[in-house]
């Protein structure tokens, strides 16, 4: 058996709601165990060093999406990432774009409901809905589909890795497409190609998009967004002419 | 002014609080919403494996309708259940799965002709019928007898999640983020609303309310190894218990899941199962068929984890160093099925075990995972005492689980519970006696105590470390207060919990200063309240002196109808004390529908309630004389139905069965 490593974990410290404070790395020392994710890691430190570290985790599964930062350097999830596929020295910092509630814990909430009430990322159907009948019918495979794409998480690492994103701060970003992409699909949504193309078909939406494609190699999900994006283009570009 | 008034002010932001929300907004009454994490990163969204609901639109679902669910809740819970919101749960549930449908749910869906399932490691073809196709579908689930579990893929909870939140947004809901509510404000036996401390900045601001209602999930966290999330550590519990009025009910109630892997304690669903997974030992043997040779590994969650909790004791466990475990075996389920429906078993496969669950075994052992014991109230979702306080979902004991829940009625329970619990809200908004009639005097002495009781966590030097207290807690309550149970043990966990909650009077927050975004501090706070929920679990473990569901006493091994038919009622009337005052809540054979009887697990050690021999010879009789439909004689049996809201009144259609409804 190979001997234990210890970790040398810096992360990037700030707190503003703390006068004078200013952004600094702080480097703390882990002995790493079996199986330790970076969930385990960073609760070890605020249990035995410094108990005033911030950060997020809810489900520790990968599952909710709480727990995005920058894991040396790229958009990821902290509780799915286990320290044994990192080198010794580990560097973390909070996901960029979003509000900084203080050191790895951002405030992504407000940021996509703002982005959820600007897409009106609901069903719109007018019809009263009668739940003593029988539902609507839905072909198998169309169900599949677009679970496929409500997969989503919300965790914001397809922002954080979008290169469009770091020049035009109003853009929806893989996150907002793929929406529009998923209820576009779906026939219980009445809005028409028409209202799609009102909402993404500019260059805040999906021709803003360079094609860098940042957001499918981060995505904790794996989403298709690389050809959903497509897609929606050449659809919206349809539209359009 | 440190004061929002509104109508309704909801604290919990999952299925059950969303649910509350968007009912009792439709009914045009203004609600605010406190959650402690954006609502689609609540709970709820770890529900993997699907929602009960009697559909009967898949071929192995044919038969199935409420009287088969209500069978099955109700067994389930080793007749602990409150039979009349059982009812009003199974009649509510295909209401429910419907108007999710319409909100957007990609429920997985009925498709015609012949496909291949795995059913007792056999491979076995089904024909579904040309005109089901298209109809939301079901798989298997354990202790029930239909395949009644709707789902979409292995991500049910977090498609449910994202339909209703995003209903909220439609609807407007006004959400509060990262606000952590730390006390109910309450004067003269009424519930006003509560403090709420803002978790970036640390502010404190009173909402008050004509209606409460805590949807806050489960206490799993007051064990070191659970499958919930970090955020359920029954702090909805703790605030009723605070009030010194409102009370809890079967705390002790506490459910394992079979199958969490080893050693993080991550959920792999009951669907694995389900879908034809079976449950190895050492030598890579099947065991379950022998201790259960009907339901084998389908048995009901608390059954298969004692059983694998036996069989590990007799030495057949997998050693590790972090102690023994059994195998889960999904090999024989394809690759195919596996990546479609159990897509989330194999991410955390892969991610937390580094292993392919297609080609390779998952360790597993069975892990804290619900919690059926909660804020008792009424069938109206409102406190028994406390007027105005109300509860819904995994949070409240209404009491539709009773001492052990079947997968797959809890992300159920959770929409239905909060439909139904909105409309009541609404109606008693709708009265007089809903006033807010509370100065704002009291109020502010409310929001006062509470800054200095932070204040002194904070600025008082050499207090006890919160986290050494709550790492003590968690593992009194895994030791001691686990599947198996015994005198000793609890009344040792007791003992410890008790020494702690004295200890933990005296915290202090260390190594973090700050009134702000403070996690130590956040720590201190729900540790002192996290003792008293784990102390109401282990001393109702401890009166408890039988066998119920997932209540199991070594020393107590029979279901003991005569004694123990109630519920455990438990309230924290004085600051002062140290241990919760307990009290019985009788369960009334008379008036059920289905009498105790045996639940067909193991051998029957029943000790039998007299009247339920009387009450099953009156129901046989009705039974027997009545030429009337189901529903007659169900009425019969047991009338529910004037109970429920108006608007869910209604027979729910299925393919075999057409109604008018007025």
């Amino acid at each position: 058996m190979s001997k234990e490593r210890v970790l040398k974990i810096s992360i990037l410290r700030y707190d503003p709601h703390v006068k004078g404070d200013k952004p600094r790395m702080e480097t703390f020392e882990v002995t790493e165990a079996p199986g330790m994710t970076l969930y385990i890691a960073l609760n070890d430190i605020r249990k035995h060093i410094d108990s005033s570290l911030k950060f997020d985790f809810v489900c520790r599964a990968g599952i909710c999406g709480s727990c995005s930062m920058l894991i040396n350097g790229k958009p990821a999830l902290a509780c799915s990432t286990l320290t044994a596929k990192l080198g010794e020295e580990i560097t973390l910092a909070p996901l960029p774009t979003f509000e900084l509630i203080g050191d790895l814990s951002i405030y992504t909430g407000n940021w996509m409901r703002g982005l959820n009430e600007r897409l009106s990322t609901w069903i719109h159907n007018e019809e009263k809905i009668d739940t003593d009948t029988l539902e609507e019918k839905m072909e198998p495979e169309l169900a599949e589909e677009i679970y496929e794409l409500d997969r989503c998480i919300e965790c914001g690492c397809c922002v954080a890795g979008c290169g469009t994103m770091q020049m035009n701060d109003n853009f929806l970003g893989a996150v907002g497409l793929n929406k529009i992409a998923r209820y576009q699909l779906d026939p219980r949504d009445k809005r028409s190609d028409e209202d799609y193309y009102e909402l993404v078909g500019d260059e805040d939406g999906v021709f803003g998009c360079m094609t860098l494609l940042g957001c499918e190699d981060v995505c904790p999900k794996n989403l298709p967004l690389q050809s959903k994006i497509a897609y929606l283009r050449r659809q919206m570009v349809k539209i359009g002419k | 002014m440190r004061i929002t008034y509104t109508d309704v002010l909801i604290i919990g932001g999952g299925l059950a609080g969303l649910r509350t929300a968007t009912g009792v907004k439709e009914r045009g009454f203004d609600t605010i919403l406190l959650t402690l994490v954006p609502p689609k990163r609540s709970h709820s969204a770890a529900a993997q494996g699907g929602m009960q609901a009697s559909l009967a639109n898949s071929v192995m679902g044919e038969g199935d309708n409420e009287d088969v669910h209500f069978e099955d809740t109700v067994k389930g819970s080793d007749w602990g259940a409150d039979q009349e919101v059982v009812r009003m749960f199974v009649n509510t549930a295909p209401k429910a799965i419907r108007e999710l449908a319409a909100w957007g749910v990609p429920w997985n869906r009925v498709k015609r002709g012949n496909r291949q399932a795995i059913i007792n490691a056999k491979s076995v073809t089904l024909t579904e019928k040309d005109e089901a196709h298209g109809l939301i579908t079901a798989r298997d689930f354990g202790g029930t007898k239909k395949w009644r579990t709707c789902y979409t893929s292995d991500g049910t909870g977090h498609a449910m999640l994202y339909a209703m939140d995003n209903k909220a947004h439609e609807d407007k809901i006004e959400i509060r983020e990262r606000r952590e509510a730390i006390a109910l404000i309450h004067e003269n036996g009424r519930c006003y609303g509560a403090v709420s401390r803002n978790l970036m900045t640390g502010e404190l601001h009173a909402y008050i309310a004509k209606a409460t209602c805590i949807a806050t999930g489960g206490y799993g966290r007051i064990y070191s190894v659970t499958t919930n999330a970090t955020i359920c550590q029954g702090i909805g519990q703790a605030l009723a218990l605070e009030t010194g009025v409102a009370t809890l009910g079967n705390m002790e109630a506490i459910q394992f899941h079979p199958t969490a892997i080893v050693p993080v304690g991550i959920l792999t669903t009951e669907g694995c199962r389900g879908d034809g997974g079976v449950l190895r030992d050492v030598d890579g043997y099947r065991f379950m068929p022998e201790y259960e040779p009907e339901k084998k590994e389908l048995a009901s969650r608390d059954v298969v984890s004692r059983r694998m909790t036996e069989h590990m004791r007799k030495g057949k466990g997998v050693k590790s160093r972090y102690g023994d475990h059994l195998w889960l075996d999904i090999t024989l389920l394809g690759r195919e099925h596996i990546e479609k429906n159990l897509r989330e078993v194999k991410d955390i496969c892969e991610n937390f075990l580094g292993i392919d669950p297609a080609k390779e075994w998952i360790p597993v052992r069975p892990t804290q995972h619900y919690s059926m014991g909660g804020i008792r109230t009424k069938y109206t979702g409102e406190s028994q005492t406390l007027k105005g306080l109300y509860s819904c979902g995994e949070a409240a004991c209404w009491d539709l689980h009773g001492f052990n829940r079947l997968g797959g009625n809890s992300v159920s329970e959770t929409v239905v519970s909060g439909m139904l619990v909105a409309e009541y809200i609404a109606d008693f908004c709708e009265k007089e006696e809903s006033n807010i009639d509370i100065s704002t005097k009291t109020i502010e002495k409310f929001i006062n105590q509470e800054q200095e009781k932070l204040e002194k966590l904070i600025h008082k030097d050499g207090g006890e470390d919160a986290f050494e207290i709550r790492e003590a807690m968690e593992k009194i309550m895994m030791d001691k207060v686990g599947i198996f149970r015994n005198g000793k043990d609890l009344q040792e966990a007791v003992n410890q919990l008790e020494e702690l909650l004295k200890r933990s009077k005296n915290i202090t927050v260390h190594r973090s200063q700050s009134l702000a975004a403070n996690p130590a501090l956040v720590n201190a706070y729900r540790t002192q309240k996290m003792l008293k929920v784990a102390l109401c679990v282990a001393y109702g473990a401890l009166l408890r002196t039988e066998s119920r569901g997932a209540h199991a006493r070594e020393d107590y091994k029979e279901r003991n109808d005569e004694k123990w038919l109630n519920r455990t009622i438990t309230s924290w009337r004085s600051e002062e004390q140290t241990l919760p005052d307990v009290e019985y809540e009788e369960i009334d054979i008379k008036s059920m529908e289905l009498p105790p009887g045996f639940r067909g697990y193991g051998k029957n050690l029943n000790i039998v309630h007299k009247d339920s021999e009387i009450r099953q010879k009156e129901v046989d009789e009705i039974r027997a004389k009545s030429s009337d439909n189901r529903f007659k004689i169900q009425e019969k049996l047991m009338p529910f139905r004037d109970k429920l809201p108006k608007k869910y009144r209604g027979k729910n259609e299925r393919l075999s069965e057409r109604f008018n409804n007025e």
